[in-house]
């Protein structure tokens, strides 16, 4: 199986340079071996979710219920019909659809947006030197260790009016009643919203620790004696290196944030409130309750339409170099 | 360098609060498990009137907890065992040969994010029947379906992890094997991969994790012999008519989190490292 074609360069530890790293130099051209290393990678990707996305662009183009399902392969054609039903406001499909987009957008950027600012909170505050900063760090990232669905089943607890919430904001702090009803009408959107800030800023946190990490200690001593204020540091130094970190991770995090079907699903199922109604939930809910799997294929293909127009201008905007080799 | 007091105040309050904010749902998890049913239905208090073990013991009859348990623990350390060697042969591609390889990896990662999980759902159920119907491999409601699905899912990730991991380890190393012989396959798996163990079993453990959160393909690929806990735990919200076992939920919900806490945090700075290592230049 294994190409024996390998390449017999000598070895750079001859080159009186032995602790250099030359990895450029290292990599051949092996021939078939690098496809063949490739390939089973390549078949799984390609059974699991490129060739499943392929189909499921097809299916948003034919007429497909639970009717003709069965025998999907016959399922007449559709044409633009199901992508129009999904796409005109002015008729009830349509507009729960441009809702839910709305109300997804909103929803993304709202977690995106405090998780990063949490995150970016513990982060600084922890690069300081102090006793217990260990024991919070491991503390802060449990969150993301838990598994999504337990944790939002907690926080669906918590939301009940007999929970948590309602006994620390009612009963103790006086600050609404504590009889709140959170998991339906409007402030149901707060319920999923904390929930998942809760799960997201861990992760946040994380990448930019890491990233203040990298950052030379000389570079804050230096500023120090320039008489630079933690304010100042913060936005002068802290800031500018992270800068990379946070553009990937608001990219990452916003698609998964977009993409969230967890969170609504496990805390209220298939009859969501209006205000929880996230998109992956309204296509489950199209496809798998409703049984109209053309439409929901219709929903999901402009969702990721607009998803990858969106990730795109975003990457050439910020000019960001996704994948560029680093020391290449 | 000393820090001015009103620093130090700002520091202790934000770090209060995210401490709080990141301990309240946990300390709610932690009491109600301990807690009777009545009690767990009543207005929530901070310090539980009674503490009980019962549902902890009782979970287990409620639902099929053990099935469950079982079920996810084949399925996820099955994907992690498989998709380890994948990931590692496609890193390797990556990063000891001359493919424009690492820009194309991070893409295809960032790509896989972009998916919704629900635009594939249907499709994938549908393949696998067709793939069950013509070659007679079962995938639907069966282990095999779920860790094909699950292992998948988890090698971009693990991909680029790994690509991050391997491309440290200095390729010296591995000349000085091949210089005594090995090919350079070998070279890689004798010298390499046992540098760099402590990161692929971060990998395998994110690949674990993954598989034992997931809900939304679960939801649809799993049947009651095979089903999975993150559809199995749904069961206590609904087992005996309306009334939800809050305490035997939050209990079976403690349970299940504490294998992947314990791995993810024994083994959080090489996530911190592999997850970082694409983003961070």
């Amino acid at each position: 199986m294994v190409s024996k074609k390998v390449n017999t360069r000598p070895s750079i530890a001859g080159n009186g340079q032995p602790g250099l790293r030359l990895p450029r130099r290292h990599r051949t051209r092996g021939g078939a071996e690098p496809i063949l290393a490739l390939l089973p990678a390549l078949i799984a990707m390609t059974l699991v979710q490129i060739g499943p996305m392929l189909v499921g662009v097809v299916m948003a183009f034919f007429r497909l219920t639970q009717f003709t399902i069965g025998n999907w392969l016959e399922a007449p054609f559709a044409g633009l019909q199901n992508i129009t039903l999904a796409v005109n406001p002015t008729e009830p499909i349509g507009r729960e659809f441009w809702g839910s987009m709305g109300l997804t957008a909103l929803y993304t950027v709202l977690v995106v947006g405090i998780a990063w600012v949490f995150g970016m909170a513990g982060a600084v505050f922890l690069s300081d030197q102090f006793r217990g900063r260990g024991l919070l760090r491991s503390l802060f990232i449990l969150p993301y260790a838990i598994p999504a669905y337990a944790g939002v089943m907690i926080w669906t607890f918590m939301f009940q009016s007999n929970g948590a919430i309602n006994t620390l904001l009612g009963r103790d702090l006086h600050l609404l009643s504590s009889q709140t009803f959170w998991l339906s009408g409007a402030k149901a959107f707060g319920a999923i919203l904390v929930a998942g800030v809760w799960q997201m800023w861990p992760f946040a946190f994380l990448m930019l620790l890491a990233g203040i990490q990298g950052v030379p200690g000389e570079l804050y001593e230096a500023a120090r004696v320039d008489g630079a204020t933690r304010w100042t540091e913060f936005r002068d130094i802290t800031l500018p290196v992270t800068r990379d970190v946070s553009r990937v991770l608001v990219l990452i995090t916003g698609l998964w944030t977009f993409n969230n079907f967890t969170t609504p699903y496990v805390m209220f199922g298939n009859a969501p409130p209006a205000s929880t109604n996230l998109v992956s939930l309204q296509i489950y809910i199209n496809s798998f309750v409703d049984l109209n799997f053309g439409l929901g294929a219709a929903m999901a293909v402009i969702m990721i339409a607009i998803l990858v127009i969106i990730a795109l201008l975003y990457i050439r905007l910020l000019r960001l170099n996704v994948g560029e080799v680093p020391n290449g | 360098m000393a820090e001015s007091f009103s620093y130090r105040v700002v520091r202790v309050l934000v770090l209060l609060f995210l401490a709080a904010f990141t301990l309240y749902p946990l300390w709610t998890l932690i009491t109600i498990s301990l807690s009777t049913a009545t009690e767990a239905g009543a207005p929530f208090r901070w310090i539980p009137e009674f503490l009980t073990l019962h549902p902890y013991v009782a979970m287990w009859h409620t639902a099929p907890l053990l099935l469950y348990l079982k079920n996810s623990a084949i399925v996820s350390s099955s994907s992690a065992v498989v998709s380890l060697p994948i990931a590692l042969l496609a890193a390797y591609a990556l990063t000891r040969h001359r493919l424009r390889g690492r820009g194309v990896v991070l893409r295809v990662v960032l790509a896989t994010q972009a998916f919704p999980g629900v635009l594939f759902l249907l499709p994938l159920f549908v393949i696998y029947i067709s793939i069950e119907h013509t070659l007679g491999i079962p995938l639907d409601g069966t282990y095999l379906g779920l860790i094909v699905t699950y292992l998948t899912f988890a090698l971009p990730f693990s991909i680029w992890m790994l690509t991050g991991y391997l491309a440290a380890v200095p390729p010296d190393i591995e000349e000085a094997a091949r210089v005594d012989g090995a090919s350079r396959m070998r070279a890689f798996i004798s010298m390499t991969i046992r540098m760099a163990t402590p990161s692929i079993v971060a990998v395998g453990v994110f690949t674990f994790m993954t598989a034992w959160g997931e809900v939304l393909f679960a939801s649809v690929l799993t049947d009651g012999a095979t089903r999975t806990l993150p559809i199995g735990l749904q069961l206590y919200e609904s087992a005996k008519g309306l009334v939800i076992y809050w305490n035997q939920l939050m209990a079976a919900a403690l349970t299940v989190s504490v294998p992947v806490v314990v791995g993810f945090m024994v083994l959080q700075r090489y996530f911190v490292r592999g997850l970082s290592a694409g983003a961070i230049k």
